[in-house]
């Protein structure tokens, strides 16, 4: 049995051993859940350790015939570019459960629904980020959104029906125009190769120009809903707004990224030509979404509306290091993925504890907490120090390569970027300044600091975030030889450096 | 002289098998005793489906144009047909047994003394199940009739019962048989168009048969006004049975008035059986002429896939939605028509099992909601509903799921086969619009989701009466149906494939 197998199938058999528990032993259940995804957490790494990185094909490869007669594949498999996002999704769900002991009781359905919800969601967001056939892709791609909206829907907080609704429906609108452009691909395929829906073989197809914008449009907008970029961000906002913390990062952390990973992996790799045409309109989208993410967030009265914003922001680099098709920015791009997931994750952590111990989200209502509770007072201004990108945090490494990048064929794009790090400078010093200094606000200062659970929760995303700082190497040899790949496949290298005098 | 017409008895026996079911049930009805009736009625209708089933398994690799002079058409596509059909029956049957839905004495005036005394006196007439079996006879001789006059047989002999079958509710029979006279109006006028266009295409070819058609429209040396009247009007009538706009304004009014188990027998097998016939003779009778009839029909599905998904919105009526989610899909299932090839119609095969199984497993959820005065379809008393009873709920969402197409559901498969032979075909402008009213019908579809799990509970009563074993099981088979098509579709898809064509 493959890696990729095993990591799929066994949340699969978790949420079935915790669908057969009895409901009252909701303990147990937890225990279950969490001793699941650390199985998982263990084995993606271990396939990490295994994967070989100076290979560039896919590895782990798998296929199984499924439905012979669409041609339709159940086959698996991840270049270094899946390989870190499953990785980081595996280790942020065990985080996401520990994290968020208790959020799963104040929902409508019970302990035992949002733990098998979150075990289903994880063997998805693995099969999302393996499929090298484009209709399983589309399947867990769309089926992944059912977990996710009753999540939302079910545990959230606040206007969370209307808001798990919004989310659920732009991502489907989305969806179903990546539908028709598949439909589309796989007719082409039909006349040049037989009917299929394998990555590579498509990839091979010659279509025409005026087809392939069609098609990359389909992708596109799904992707670009999905990552979310200006103007396709609305619903972010909301359902952050309305999510428990556990689902918002697996949702900002691990479910939008599949949107960037799907520009990399299906619209530059199946439409090099269309990407070509369509790659300044992106870029400028990208740089309108770095700035207005940034500016919104700086306005935020609410803790988790401005991380949502923040994260539009570094969307908005991620697409920017992606389309600037180098081999700096792509590899940026996707090292960018796997720090944003972790860096969000730990502020919606440490936000969400902050925000259940004063009962409000409002970032007015915080003040002092350095002076109360110090541990949380330093998780948070770590996790807010890596979301600006300081020197030394992970996030830092990948959006200097992903500016780096984009200067050597967009510098306008790179300058206008780089306003964005000074802005996103201003939105984590502002609210680290009122809400971790200053006075001890009212009704901040019976607050208990961080217990042993949540202590050990958020060891490992800060211990991470360091590690990835100083020492990326395994992360970037594991992304390199797929982002240059991708290039390759493209027909774009590198621009050649300038001599300055 | 006259000569008795030769029929091959072996090949027709599944019709025949259940038009004797029926004629068995007549006489039942008649002379056994009221205590009886009921369990023997429903044992014949199950036991002819059955037998019916069984025949058609034994033959269902011949193929022949003589079985009854050349006024049917035994191939893959008809015995596909007849398959779902008997299959989807079954399980209408099962949802029909539950006779708590019907009329205890249909003759009897709403609100008459006679009335309250025959429910009194607990005397339930079963005339429905007869009825159903003479419904389904029509229903499998429409797509496998081959001349004009046998196509108008059978739609006649599948929409009388079904006019009777809408007026038999026991509740709300006012507005029960108020549908039925409007389906029976609308119906009448649509049989009128329907024979009008039959005329004129004989007057064209002078042929009854759809080959015969076929060779006139490729000789070209016929009167082509009398060709275009001919289709539009054979057309019109076709389009009315499925629902298509702008014909289906009897659509939401009937299935809202008629008792919910003949609701979703008609939404399932009547669709079956119409789309049955219109793809026979769009693909045999009048493929010759597709640059004729081909932008009209590409108009009408667009039309029908966008108000069936926008006005499904408005409703607030549970039925009258599901009505106008049928719209939608029958606009779906008119890519399959347009596509005019083989992907289309084993495409269009998947579809219709795949829709068959959830409209039945739909509306049968919708019989157990009650209150103390029968079932409650206003949609606002279904708030909260997955609070009381998740397991119903949660099935009904499933349902729901299918019919907006998302994947792991068999609705994906079938929307993604439709669509690709569309597409294949060249009518790309229906796919985006396909795809756009998906969207359009997935929001509708979650309003209902949002209704039953993330709205609080009214405060009136509403429960979910616990369902009898048949319907119990009638569900469950439409639910099982619904998720194994979704995950292994190949079961399906690869019949579907081999049965896709018919004999010219």
């Amino acid at each position: 049995m493959s890696f990729l197998t095993a990591i799929m199938l066994i949340p699969l058999l978790g949420s079935l051993i915790v669908a057969i528990l009895p409901k009252d032993k909701t303990k147990l259940i937890k225990q279950a859940a969490f001793a699941t995804s650390v199985l998982v957490a263990a084995i993606t790494i271990g396939a990490f350790v295994n994967f070989d990185s100076s290979n560039k094909a896919d590895q782990f490869l798998q296929d199984h015939s499924w439905i012979p007669s669409i041609g339709a594949d159940f086959s698996l498999g991840v270049d270094g570019i899946g390989m870190a996002l499953i990785l980081m999704a595996a280790i942020l769900v065990p985080i996401v459960i520990l994290a968020g002991w208790n959020e799963s009781q104040s929902g409508k359905w019970g302990v035992k629904t949002f733990y098998i919800l979150i075990l289903i969601l994880e063997t998805m967001m693995v099969g999302v980020f393996s499929a090298e056939d484009v209709f399983l892709f589309y399947v867990f791609f769309e089926a992944m959104l059912i977990p996710v909206y009753f999540l939302i829907g079910g545990y959230g907080q606040g206007n969370r029906a209307a808001a798990a609704m919004k989310f659920l429906l732009y991502s489907l609108f989305g969806g179903l125009l990546m539908l028709a452009a598949i439909i589309g691909l796989y007719v082409i395929s039909g006349n040049q190769t037989g009917h299929s829906f394998d990555i590579n073989t498509l990839s091979s197809l010659t279509i025409d120009q005026s087809t392939q914008n069609f098609l990359f449009l389909g992708f596109f907008i799904a992707f670009a809903i999905k990552a979310p970029l200006w103007p396709f961000h609305t619903w972010l906002p909301d359902a952050a707004r309305a999510s428990t913390p556990g689902t918002s990062i697996l949702l900002l952390g691990v479910l939008d990224k599949v949107g960037t990973y799907g520009m990399m992996r299906f619209c530059i790799t199946l439409f090099p030509e269309a990407t070509k045409t369509f790659t300044p309109i992106i870029i400028v989208l990208s740089v309108i979404s770095i700035l207005y993410g940034a500016f919104l967030a700086i306005g935020q009265k609410e803790i988790n509306g401005l991380i949502a914003f923040t994260s539009i922001s570094h969307f908005g680099f991620i697409t920017l290091g992606i389309f600037s098709m180098t081999s700096q920015g792509m590899s940026g791009a996707t090292l960018y993925m796997v720090n944003h997931g972790f860096s969000t994750a730990a502020l919606f952590m440490v936000g969400g504890w902050m925000i259940s111990r004063r009962g409000s989200s409002k970032i007015e209502d915080f003040g002092g907490l350095q002076r109360v509770t110090p541990i949380m007072a330093w998780c948070f201004f770590i996790a807010g120090m890596s979301a600006l990108a300081l020197p030394g945090l992970s996030s830092f490494v990948s959006e200097f390569l992903v500016l780096v990048g984009t200067f050597t064929r967009y510098p306008v794009a790179a300058i206008f970027g780089t306003v964005g790090i000074i802005l996103a400078a201003l939105y984590v010093l502002i609210v680290v300044q009122k809400s971790l200094h200053g006075p001890t606000a009212p009704g901040n200062e019976g607050m208990s600091d961080l217990n042993l659970r949540e202590k050990v929760a958020i060891a490992p995303v800060i211990a991470l975030l360091v590690l990835l700082g100083f020492f990326p190497k395994p992360l970037l040899d594991a992304i390199n030889p797929a982002a240059t790949h991708v290039m390759v496949h493209s027909g774009v290298t590198d621009p050649a450096p300038k001599a300055g005098k | 002289m006259l000569t008795a017409p030769v029929l091959n008895y072996s090949l027709l026996a599944p019709i025949l098998v259940i038009l004797g079911g029926a004629l068995l049930g007549v006489l039942v009805e008649a002379f056994l005793s009221r205590a009886i009736r009921a369990s023997v009625q429903l044992t014949i209708s199950l036991g002819s489906l059955i037998l019916a089933f069984a025949q058609l398994w034994r033959t269902h690799s011949q193929t022949s144009l003589t079985a009854a002079v050349n006024s049917v058409t035994i191939d893959g596509a008809s015995v596909f047909f007849q398959g779902i059909i008997l299959v989807l029956a079954f399980i209408a049957v099962l949802l029909i047994a539950d006779q708590d839905n019907f009329a205890a004495q249909a003759s009897a005036v709403p609100g008459s003394e006679e009335e309250r005394a025959a429910i009194q006196s607990g005397k339930q007439q079963t005339e429905i199940f007869p009825l159903t079996l003479f419904a389904v006879a029509g229903m499998m001789l429409f797509p496998m009739a081959n001349d004009l006059i046998t196509l108008f047989v059978a739609l006649e002999v599948l929409s009388l019962p079904l006019y009777l079958m809408a007026g038999l509710s026991r509740r709300r029979r006012l507005l029960s048989q108020e549908a039925a006279l409007k389906y029976f109006l609308l119906g009448a006028f649509s049989s009128a168009f329907f024979l009008f266009g039959a005329a004129f295409l004989y007057g064209y070819s002078n042929s009854l048969t759809l080959s015969g058609i076929s060779a006139a429209i490729t000789g070209g040396s016929g009167n082509d006004i009398f060709l275009l009247i001919g289709i539009s009007f054979l057309s019109v009538g076709l389009l009315f049975k499925v629902g298509a706009v702008p014909f289906h304004s009897w659509t939401p009014d009937v299935y809202q008035g008629a008792p919910t188990p003949i609701t979703g027998f008609m939404a399932a097998c009547t669709k079956v059986a119409a789309f049955g016939a219109t793809l026979r003779i769009f693909y045999v009778g009048l493929a010759a002429a597709q640059w004729q009839w081909k932008p009209i029909i590409t108009a009408i599905a667009i039309l029908t896939m966008a108000v069936g998904a926008i006005a499904a919105i408005a409703q607030r009526d549970v039925k009258r939605a599901l009505a106008f989610s049928s719209i939608a899909h029958a606009g779906f299932l008119l890519t399959g028509v347009l596509a005019l090839n083989k992907a289309g119609l084993s495409a269009s095969l998947f579809y219709l099992v795949a829709y068959g199984f959830t409209t039945l497993g739909a509306f049968g959820i919708v019989t157990l909601v009650r209150d103390s005065t029968g079932e409650v379809t206003d949609l606002n008393r279904w708030a909260g509903l997955g609070k009381k009873s998740p397991l119903i709920s949660a099935m009904f969402v499933l349902f729901l799921l299918s019919f907006a197409g998302i994947p792991m559901t068999s609705g994906f498969i079938g929307k993604f086969s439709l669509f690709n032979a569309a597409y294949e075909s060249g009518n790309i402008n229906v796919v985006i619009v396909g795809v756009l009213s998906s969207a359009v019908a997935a929001f509708f579809y979650l309003r209902i989701v949002v209704l039953l799990y993330f709205t609080e509970p009214t405060s009136d009563t509403v429960t979910v009466v616990i369902p009898s074993i048949l319907t119990r099981a009638a569900i469950t088979v439409c639910a099982v149906v619904t998720i194994v098509l979704g995950i292994y579709p190949s079961l399906v898809l690869n019949m579907a494939d081999t049965f896709a064509s018919f004999l010219q």
